[in-house]
């Protein structure tokens, strides 16, 4: 191995010593994000009230009319879910 | 004496060390077992527990473990001359930091990586989780108060590292924008912000107007300024209150955003000091001229003091944190702790070596040196500036001025201390927040309320104790309690090692001798600062603060030798882990 390819080598073992730390540090804020996609997906599935449930109630205003006009188009008179009166 | 034969002896020692002893540790006490399952493969989550190359995380552990403490220490312990200092710094090394960090990592490996905290309340009980966490409190709290001293008295010393260590921190959130958000590759960004910082420390040296002189701006150090305080103590007082505020943003930030970024830059350093000061010195060859041993030191006996006031370089608990924290769980083979921790003890133990060196040559005669040894006081107020004038006088050995190297010097050391600074605020705030939790005290789990009270107990110990020079300038004053916290830290890793090593039916001895060692210096050092310096008993005033201060760990070492008799007592089958 000549000088140059020494000395690459010697850079790349420096640099991956220098990112180690943020290795870590970038692992563990993806893994963070992961974990609250997949509470927020799959949490009911298994039993878990969805803690994000209680904000979606902030949208029902926005959603209700929309929801109207769908269940209509879709030629149900009233709405087909208990939950949601919008007529 | 040539200084340079300082340098080849300890090198020469350090290699015997690692070559046979940290070998014979190895093979014959802990029995690395090459085949054993590490908690890295065993556990492996690509986040905390990753398999990596025994190099990298060689140099990941002594990065995070060298910083300013190991300079300090031995640039106040040579007032006793060099001999004490230099075989404490070789021997510690290899006898007693090198098997605690070496152990530390096997006992974690062997516990499923978990940290010596948690290990504790396993072996010795319960009772030993708050013990542990008030030790780790008074020790940060101890880092929190002395390093900010150490940064406002180079910050007056030398004032022209102000504008490069301020500098530091734009271009450390710059890099970490760019690294984080942007995906960039962090060598180059880094090596950039080191340039800027450095040709930022070139031209301060040049232009007085850059330096940021408080004491000058004060009207000169016999000026008093404002409720009686002089221009020493004011810019003190101005210094402390600004690390505070910038420790207080730093350590809740994310750490990606500034500390992390800023460790990329201090790595470099970390690397340009070294090559710089070893290079200065092989070509510069200097004089030692301080005395082998002082024999006008009277006023402070070397026994016990000198094995408190080198805790880092020596031995130090803190790194037990390090390897037991982050380092046991990316070991790939069982066999690389000897490397990893035996090693990095080694590189921390040649920083100590330099700071020995460059602080025994910078005199050009004895008497200049007894002069600014005169007293312990002295030396412990001036150590850390004779390092950094010791240093920068080695570094004209390659042809770099001596005005440039002091400042350099002083931002390399200032930017450990930073390091270290914010690093154990951010530490303290978990801490109290931990209490907080413990004890059902909600409100102190808060981030700001947690950060809030560490910084200003921080604050306030550092401005009471009072110094020569008035109101703040005391900090020094504090040093060995730092030594004894951290002393006290490696004795408790030392002990669980030992009770592991019995358990197990092997020779205890190679962790048990300098267990009791550094818990006799510590007790002896405590009784004879708590008692005879600081109670008002002997010839010195009453100091309230540091008798109370010293009182309470004077207890925590009483108490945790009680525990360690009571834990060594018993034979109970090891507890540990079923899988040793």
């Amino acid at each position: 191995m000549n000088f140059f390819e020494q000395l690459k080598k010697a850079v790349a073992l420096y640099e991956e010593i220098l990112e180690q730390p943020h290795r870590t540090e970038l692992a563990r804020e993806l893994r963070d994000e992961e974990d609250l996609f997949m509470l927020i997906c799959f949490s009911e599935m298994v039993g878990i009230p969805n803690p994000a449930f209680y904000y979606t109630l902030e949208l029902y205003p926005f959603l209700v009319e929309r929801y109207h006009q769908w269940h209509l188009r879709m030629g149900l008179k009233t709405s087909p879910l208990d939950g949601i009166r919008c007529c | 004496m040539n200084s340079i034969w300082l340098a080849i002896i300890g090198m020469f020692v350090f290699a015997l060390g690692y070559r046979f002893y940290s070998r014979w540790i190895a093979e014959k006490i802990y029995r690395l077992d090459p085949n054993y399952v590490t908690p890295a493969h065993r556990f492996e989550d690509g986040v905390d527990f990753v398999p990596t190359n025994k190099l990298v995380l060689w140099g990941h552990h002594f990065t995070s473990v060298a910083g300013a403490a190991p300079i300090v220490g031995p640039a106040i312990a040579v007032y006793w001359g060099w001999l004490p200092a230099f075989l404490w710094v070789i021997l510690g090394t290899i006898f007693a930091a090198g098997v605690h960090d070496f152990g530390t990592i096997v006992l974690s490996v062997r516990n499923k990586g978990q940290s010596v905290g948690t290990i504790t309340s396993k072996i010795i009980g319960s009772r030993a989780k708050n013990m542990f966490l008030f030790i780790i409190l008074i020790l940060v709290l101890m880092v929190n108060a002395v390093f900010a001293w150490v940064i406002s008295n180079l910050f007056i010393q030398f004032p022209s590292s102000v504008l490069p260590v301020f500098i530091q921190i734009p271009l450390a959130i710059w890099i970490g924008y760019a690294v984080y958000k942007r995906k960039a590759k962090m060598l180059v960004p880094s090596l950039v912000a080191l340039a800027i910082m450095y040709m930022v420390a070139i031209i301060a040296s040049n232009v007085p107007a850059l330096q940021i002189d408080l004491v000058k701006a004060f009207g000169g150090a016999e000026n008093t300024v404002l409720f009686g305080l002089d221009g020493i103590a004011m810019s003190f007082f101005i210094w402390i209150i600004i690390l505070m505020v910038y420790c207080y943003i730093a350590s809740t930030l994310p750490v990606w955003k500034l500390l992390q970024p800023r460790d990329f830059i201090n790595s470099h350093q970390l690397v340009v000091g070294l090559v710089i000061l070893y290079a200065g010195l092989v070509v510069l060859q200097p004089k030692v001229t301080a005395p082998m041993t002082n024999a006008a030191a009277t006023d402070t006996s070397w026994l016990p003091l000198l094995f408190i006031t080198i805790a880092c370089g020596a031995i130090s608990g803190f790194h037990g944190l390090v390897s037991s924290g982050t380092t046991s769980k990316q070991l790939n083979k069982e066999t690389d702790a000897r490397f990893v921790g035996y090693f990095g003890a080694v590189g921390e133990g040649t920083l100590a070596l330099i700071s020995i060196i460059a602080c025994v040559t910078l005199f050009a005669t004895k008497g200049d040196f007894m002069a600014a040894y005169s007293s312990f006081g002295a030396a412990n107020g001036g150590g850390l500036g004779n390092f950094v004038n010791g240093a920068a006088q080695l570094a004209t050995g390659i042809w770099i001025p001596e005005d440039v190297a002091r400042t350099i010097v002083a931002v390399i050391v200032v930017s450990f201390a930073a390091t270290t600074l914010d690093t154990s605020v951010r530490l303290m705030r978990y801490i109290i927040s931990e209490i907080g939790e413990e004890y059902k005290i909600r409100s102190l789990s808060k981030v700001h309320v947690a950060t809030s009270l560490a910084v200003c107990t921080s604050a306030a110990l550092v401005l009471l104790p009072k110094g020569p020079n008035g109101f703040g300038s005391g900090g020094y004053l504090l040093w060995p309690l730092f030594g004894t916290s951290n002393q006290l830290l490696a004795g408790v890793s030392l002990l669980l090692i030992s009770i592991w090593l019995k358990r197990q039916g092997r020779n205890f001895l190679p962790t048990f001798i300098p267990m009791v060692f550094i818990f006799a210096m510590t007790v002896w050092a405590m009784v004879q600062q708590v008692v005879f310096d600081w109670s008002g008993l002997g010839a010195t005033d009453t100091n309230l603060l540091l008798f109370i201060l010293g009182g309470i760990i004077l207890i925590l070492v009483i108490w945790i030798i009680l525990e360690a008799i009571n834990a060594f007592r018993r034979n109970d089958p090891p507890s540990v882990s079923q899988d040793m």
